[in-house]
C-alpha cells in the first residue's frame, strides 16, 4: 500500500517545480487570471458594500415620504396637509422638508440645498459636505456667494464642514435655514418640498398610505421598504445592472480560461507520455495537472480577491468612481466600511477557480488516458 | 524469461490504412541475460519493445513474464507466470514501474529541472519516503560519475551526461529489466563503449537487459547473449 500523503507531497512538489518550469507563462495566465477576479470582486465588493451602507442609512430615514403630483410630476405640497395627516391613527410624526438642487455654474455641479431647523446653526451661515468644500476649495469660516432665482448673489458663511463619515450621503450637500432656502430658491410659504412620516408600527405603512391617497389624491407615498426595494434591484448582484456586468466578465472569463488550459502543447503531452512510461498512472498525471491549475487559480482568486478589496475598502473603488458613484460631478470620498460575504465568495470562488481547474483537466485527462507510446510519438 | 506468443500489433486497426508494425512475432527473451533486438528502421523493434515494457497493449497474441512480476504485484508469487496483455491499467503501471526500467532513444528527460529531480521522477507515486529514494538516486548518481550535476538543469548536460541520468532514472526503482531502445544512436565510439560496460555491470548484477540497436558495437558485442533480427515486423533469426 503507498502511503498516500507522501505521494499527494511528491507530486504537489513536482507540481510547484513544474510551475517554475514555465514562469513566463503562468506568470502573465496568473497576471490576467488576477486582473478578471479583480474585476469581478471588487464590482461584488462595491456593491454590496453600498447595499450595506444603503440599508443603514435608510434605516434612519423616515418611513415614508409623502409627495404631491401635479401632471405626473412632482410639486410643493401645502403645510395644511401637516396636521391632517398627523391625526390619521397610526401616524407618529409629520415633518414638512424643504430642500431643492442648486446648480453651480462655476464648477458644473449640483448641489442638494436642504432646510435645517437645528438650532446650532447661525443666521446667514450654512453648513456643507466634505465635497461642496473640496471643489469649491473652501473650509470653515469662508463666505460663499450663492446665486439666487433671481440672479442676485448671496453670501453664505461656512461654520461647518460635514464630518467625512457621513460622506456618501452628505458631499454634495448644503445645509441652510428655511428661510435662507425659501429666499434662495423664492420657495413660497405654505408650501414644503415633501413630508416626512414616522409611524409607530411599520406593519401600518400600507393603510396609511392608502388613507393619505384617500384624502389627498394627488400625494404619492413612497414607502421606505419601496426604496429598499428599488435598491435591491438596481444593486443586487443576481439581477439588473449586475447581472449583465458580472455575466459579462464570466463569460469572459471562462473564455480565457478554456483558451489558455485546453491547448496542451506537444511538449506538456510528450511529459505526460514519459511520466506513465516511468510508471505514473493516469491518476497521478491527473492530480499532477490538478495541483497546477489549482495553484494557479487559487494563487490567482486570493490575489484577486485581496487587491480587490483593497481596491474598494482602501482606495474607495477609486477605478469605478466615475461609473459606479452616482451622477454628479462632486463624486464623494468615502471609505466603505469594510466587509466580507462568505456567501458571495465562495460564488466568486466557483464561477472563477472551477472553470480553469475543470478547463486545466479535460485535455490532461484525454492525454493520460492513452498509452503511453502514443503520447510519446504524438 | 519474457515469453511471446503471435504478438501483433496493428495501427488504426479497423479504419482505411491500418498499418501492422508488429506481425506473429513468437520469441523467448531469457532472464539476467543481454538480449539484442537488430533491423532496420521501421522493422517493428521500437514497437515490440513498447509491447513487452507494458506500454502499448498488442492487437492479438499473448505476453508472458516468467518469474519478473513479482515486485509489482505482492499477490503474485515471485516464479509465477503472469500474463500482461489483458491486465487492467493500474497493473500494468505497476508492473512499468517495479519491473521495466527504460532508456529511451532520445533519453526523454524532463527538460528544466534538476538532474536529481529527473531521477526521481519514477518514485513520486510510489509515495517512498522522499530521503530514502533521494539517498538512493544520489548513490546511483554518484556511481555513474554525475554527482556534480546533482543539481544542474538536465538541459546543460552533454549526450553522454544525459543518458548516464537515463540510466541512473531506470535504475532508481532497481527493476528486473532494463530495456534501452537504441541507446548508442546518439553517441560516439568511445561513448558507446563506455554503455556497454555499463550494461555488462547490469548483467552481472542479474539484471535482464533487452536493447534494441542497428550498431554493431551493441549486436556484435560479446555481451550479447542473444541477437533477434526483425524485417517489417516479423522476427527474421535468432528465435
Amino acid at each position: 500500500m503507498r502511503p498516500p500523503l507522501q505521494r499527494y507531497r511528491n507530486i504537489l512538489d513536482f507540481a510547484l517545480s513544474s510551475l517554475l518550469r514555465r514562469k513566463g507563462r503562468n506568470l502573465a495566465l496568473i497576471s490576467v487570471y488576477t486582473l478578471v477576479v479583480f474585476v469581478i470582486a471588487s464590482l461584488v465588493f462595491f456593491v454590496q458594500a453600498l447595499k450595506r451602507e444603503a440599508h443603514e442609512l435608510l434605516a434612519q430615514a423616515p418611513d415614508m415620504v409623502v409627495q404631491r403630483m401635479v401632471a405626473g410630476r412632482h410639486d410643493p405640497v401645502p403645510l395644511a396637509q401637516v396636521e391632517a395627516i398627523r391625526s390619521i391613527r397610526g401616524v407618529d410624526g409629520v415633518q414638512a422638508r424643504l430642500w431643492g438642487y442648486y446648480y453651480d455654474p462655476v464648477f458644473g455641479g449640483n448641489l442638494t440645498v436642504l432646510a435645517t431647523e437645528d438650532p446650532a446653526l447661525a443666521p446667514d451661515a450654512i453648513w456643507i459636505g466634505q465635497g461642496v468644500a473640496r471643489s469649491m476649495r473652501v473650509r470653515e469660516g469662508d463666505l460663499i456667494p450663492l446665486r439666487g432665482y433671481d440672479g442676485q448673489s448671496t453670501l453664505f458663511s461656512i461654520q461647518k464642514v460635514l464630518p467625512e463619515s457621513s460622506e456618501l450621503v452628505s458631499s454634495d450637500l448644503v445645509l441652510m435655514a428655511p428661510k435662507d432656502v425659501r429666499a434662495l430658491f423664492h420657495f413660497p410659504e405654505g408650501l414644503a418640498t415633501d413630508l416626512a412620516i414616522q409611524a409607530g408600527n411599520p406593519r401600518e405603512l400600507p393603510t396609511i398610505a392608502t388613507k393619505i391617497v384617500e384624502l389627498y389624491p394627488d400625494s404619492r407615498p413612497i414607502l421606505k421598504s419601496e426604496i429598499l426595494r428599488t435598491y435591491e434591484a438596481v444593486f443586487d448582484w443576481r439581477g439588473g445592472l449586475m447581472v449583465v456586468v458580472l455575466g459579462s466578465a464570466v463569460l469572459s472569463f471562462i473564455i480565457f480560461a478554456w483558451d489558455k488550459a485546453t491547448g496542451l502543447s506537444a511538449e506538456e503531452r510528450k511529459e505526460i507520455g514519459v511520466l506513465k512510461s516511468l510508471g505514473w498512472e493516469s491518476s497521478d498525471v491527473l492530480l499532477l495537472k490538478f495541483w497546477e491549475g489549482t495553484v494557479i487559480s487559487v494563487t490567482a482568486f486570493l490575489s484577486g480577491v485581496l487587491l480587490a478589496y483593497a481596491h474598494v475598502f482602501f482606495f474607495s473603488a477609486s477605478l469605478f468612481e466615475h461609473a459606479l458613484k452616482g451622477w454628479s460631478v462632486l463624486f464623494p470620498r468615502f471609505r466603505l466600511i469594510p466587509a466580507l460575504d462568505g456567501y458571495q465568495l465562495t460564488v466568486l470562488f466557483f464561477l472563477t477557480v472551477l472553470p480553469y481547474t475543470a478547463a486545466t483537466l479535460v485535455p490532461s485527462w484525454r492525454a493520460a488516458t492513452v498509452d503511453p507510446d502514443a503520447a510519446m510519438r504524438s | 524469461m519474457i515469453e511471446l506468443s503471435q504478438v501483433v500489433k496493428t495501427y488504426q486497426a479497423g479504419l482505411a490504412t491500418p498499418f501492422t508494425a508488429v506481425d506473429r512475432v513468437t520469441l523467448s527473451i531469457p532472464a539476467a541475460r543481454l538480449t539484442v533486438l537488430k533491423g532496420p528502421s521501421g522493422s517493428g523493434k521500437t514497437t515490440l519493445l513498447t509491447l513487452i515494457g507494458c506500454m502499448a497493449r498488442p492487437t492479438s497474441g499473448r505476453i508472458h513474464l516468467h518469474g519478473l512480476a513479482g515486485d509489482a504485484l505482492p499477490h503474485l508469487a515471485p516464479a509465477e507466470a503472469l500474463e500482461i496483455t489483458s491486465l487492467p491499467e493500474r497493473f500494468l503501471t505497476a508492473i512499468r514501474r517495479r519491473t521495466f526500467g527504460f532508456i529511451f532513444q532520445q533519453f526523454n528527460l524532463v527538460r528544466g529541472i534538476s538532474v536529481l529531480e529527473n531521477v526521481l521522477l519514477p518514485t513520486y507515486p510510489t509515495g517512498e519516503d522522499h530521503r530514502a529514494v533521494e539517498a538512493r538516486a544520489m548513490a546511483r548518481l554518484e556511481s555513474l560519475g554525475l554527482a556534480r550535476h546533482l543539481r544542474s538543469s538536465v538541459d546543460r548536460l552533454s549526450g553522454g551526461e544525459a543518458q548516464r541520468v537515463a540510466i541512473a532514472r531506470a535504475l532508481i526503482n532497481d527493476p528486473a529489466v532494463i530495456i534501452a531502445d537504441e541507446p548508442t544512436a546518439h553517441l560516439d565510439s568511445r561513448l558507446s563503449e563506455d554503455f556497454m560496460g555499463l550494461m555488462s555491470e547490469f548483467k552481472d548484477a542479474g539484471k535482464t537487459l533487452l536493447i534494441t540497436s542497428h550498431d554493431p558495437i551493441v549486436y556484435d558485442s560479446s555481451l550479447a547473449d542473444l541477437v533477434v533480427e526483425m524485417r517489417d515486423g516479423r522476427v527474421v533469426s535468432g528465435t
